[in-house]
């Protein structure tokens, strides 16, 4: 069995699974943002007193933070109610950053576990061998009253990945690679297995970063099949048990894909589909007027390690508006002690508090007709990020952070630091 | 359960949820109705003009991608579509669609058998779909039975609340 099909049997209570087949699996960790308010009315229309395990739901406020309207503001006031209500015991207010992060950091995401998120992203947790998917709203109420949920047994693909990353080429410029080859359906509803030397190189965090993207070309789940550094890393976070599995040597992959990333170059994904991915260079000199560095998939410490990297003695473009948003608290202090923030504050930019920031267009840096936004984030679609009339290009931080500084949408190069 | 006939509302492929209702409503968690006022609207302005409470949306592929937020699927819902036909759908989409009782079904071929505003007959139960005009027809894959039963039910919720013996909702 593959790694998917091998954590639903035992979600499952059974011997094996096969694809296609429809089981009902017990839910390990169930993960909601400011969602939770459209969830918690359902969960009262169900007519449920109690919810199945308060250990096992987690509650943030990431999406709106602080709040944007007053609106928002009673929706955080109803869930901080109903989290006291119910003794929900993780609940992360709004000062702690966004869920793909937070929950890594406090070993929420653990192998073999499954987890179900009212995000999209919520694959990102299968970077540490989870079988994570998001759902919507009403079904995160049936499970926080029944503690289980019925999945097709996805199909599986497999993608192996080899070779060295060039300088300023890192897991972003991969996986819109990836996407732009097999599209925003190429993976629909199946599950993908990420290995290769590649990733068993990578660290933690842009290990992240592939599994939070596969969820833009369809994937059900995706996965990095544990190893010692996942382990390690769970490890220190949580003192719940956890058993992580790994795929048989015989399991059956419907499509198998081979990247070598040695001869990969920076990659840009252009307005307004995910899958319209394009070498930076064919777009360089795109005048550019806002650049965005942060969000579930580029918002780590590594990332704004990079970006510091570029930005450091220098000024970002006049014409420009650089927003830094840090995934976490946790990044955001880090970040601090080493001087990054510093250096983007020296620069010209604006470091904004962690969550999702203006990535899906509630606030925070929002655009105007006409306007450019080259960002880290994961979703172009028209009128995501603003107007309708504006354009996102997605990138890895480091084009960002060589943009940010030239005004037009530049390939990273050392000898133009 | 009864097949559903209405006039039908076109769209292309990957339509997404950003574009089916813009991220900037998202604080309206609770208010149904005023949900369904936009209803594409950033995007596709002329649909809240045109559409019409009863009509049934055919879309080519990948229906729904993007974004879980359920506003997306609770939108149309109460904006008055009846279904929604495609040649193939985003998962999260097509599971909050079923789950707030809006029939969805995998038909590929139906959104080139029709054009904009051609009246069709959607037979849920046969998983099949007729175009009224021409007489035309496409078998889609059938719903699984408990599919089926939670659209019978009008939803996830109401039919939880069957199963867990909580009875009908009043007042919705």
């Amino acid at each position: 069995m593959t790694l998917a099909e091998k954590i639903l049997a035992r979600a499952a209570g059974r011997k094996s699974v096969k694809p296609r087949e429809i089981v009902t699996a017990k839910i390990d960790v169930a993960m909601s943002h400011e969602n939770a308010d459209v969830v918690l009315r359902a969960f009262k229309e169900i007519g449920v007193q109690k919810v199945w395990d308060p250990d096992r739901i987690v509650i943030l406020f990431d999406h709106r933070v602080p709040a944007e309207s007053e609106k928002t503001a009673a929706t955080h006031q109803r869930i901080r109610q109903f989290v006291s209500e119910q003794n929900i015991k993780y609940f992360y207010d709004l000062k702690e950053g966004i869920c793909h992060q937070i929950l890594p950091e406090n070993g929420h995401s653990r192998p073999g576990d499954v987890m179900v998120g009212t995000d999209s992203h919520t694959t990102t947790h299968g970077a540490f061998g989870a079988f994570a998917t998001g759902i919507g709203a009403t079904e995160m109420a049936g499970v926080w009253a029944t503690g289980e949920l019925w999945f097709m047994v996805p199909e599986s693909m497999r993608i192996v990945v080899t070779g060295e990353f060039r300088e300023y080429i890192s897991a972003k410029d991969l996986i819109l690679h990836i996407i732009g080859k097999i599209g925003a359906t190429g993976a629909d509803y199946r599950a993908v297995e990420f290995s290769g030397d590649t990733i068993s190189s990578m660290s933690v965090a842009s290990r992240m970063v592939l599994t939070n993207l596969s969820m833009e070309m369809g994937a059900k789940v995706a996965f990095i099949v544990p190893d010692k550094k996942t382990v390690d890393y769970v490890k220190e976070r949580t003192d719940r048990k956890f058993n992580p599995l790994v795929p048989d040597a015989d399991a059956e992959y419907v499509h198998e894909m081979k990247v070598d990333v040695s001869s990969l170059a920076s990659t840009v994904s252009c307005p307004h589909t995910v899958d319209n991915v394009k070498p930076v260079i064919e777009v360089a000199g795109t005048r550019i007027d806002q650049a965005l560095i942060g969000s579930c998939t580029n918002g780590r410490l590594e990332d704004l390690a990079v970006a510091a990297g570029i930005l450091d003695g220098k000024k970002v473009a006049s014409s420009v508006r650089l927003l830094v948003v840090p995934a976490s608290r946790n990044v955001y202090l880090e970040a601090m002690k080493r001087g990054y923030l510093e250096t983007f504050v020296k620069a010209g930019g604006l470091v904004l508090n962690p969550g999702c920031g203006p990535c899906l267009g509630a606030h925070q840096g929002l655009m105007a007709p006409g306007e450019v936004c080259i960002s880290t984030t994961n979703r172009n679609f028209r009128g995501r990020m603003g107007s309708s009339e504006s354009f996102v290009y997605l990138a890895s931080p480091a084009t960002v952070a060589f943009s940010a500084v030239s005004g037009v949408i530049t390939v990273p190069d050392s000898n133009h630091k | 359960m009864e097949p559903i006939r209405g006039r039908i509302y076109r769209f292309g492929d990957d339509i997404n949820t950003d574009v089916i209702y813009p991220g900037k409503y998202l604080s309206i968690t609770t208010d149904r109705e005023e949900m369904a006022k936009h209803c594409f609207e950033a995007v596709y302005p002329d649909f809240l003009k045109e559409a019409k409470s009863g009509d049934i949306i055919v879309a080519g592929k990948n229906f729904g991608c993007g974004s879980s937020r359920e506003q997306a699927a609770t939108c149309l819902k109460y904006f008055g579509i009846r279904a929604v036909v495609a040649d193939s759908f985003a998962r999260i989409f097509y599971r909050n669609a079923i789950n707030l009782g809006l029939p969805v079904l995998v038909a590929p071929g139906t959104a080139s058998m029709v054009t904009h505003g051609d009246e069709i007959e959607v037979d849920l139960e046969k998983g099949s779909i007729k175009n009224c005009g021409t007489g035309e027809t496409v078998q889609a894959s059938k719903l699984p039975a408990f599919v089926l039963d939670i659209l019978g039910d009008g939803g996830l919720i109401a039919h939880l609340r069957k199963k867990l013996g909580r009875g009908k909702i009043r007042g919705g």
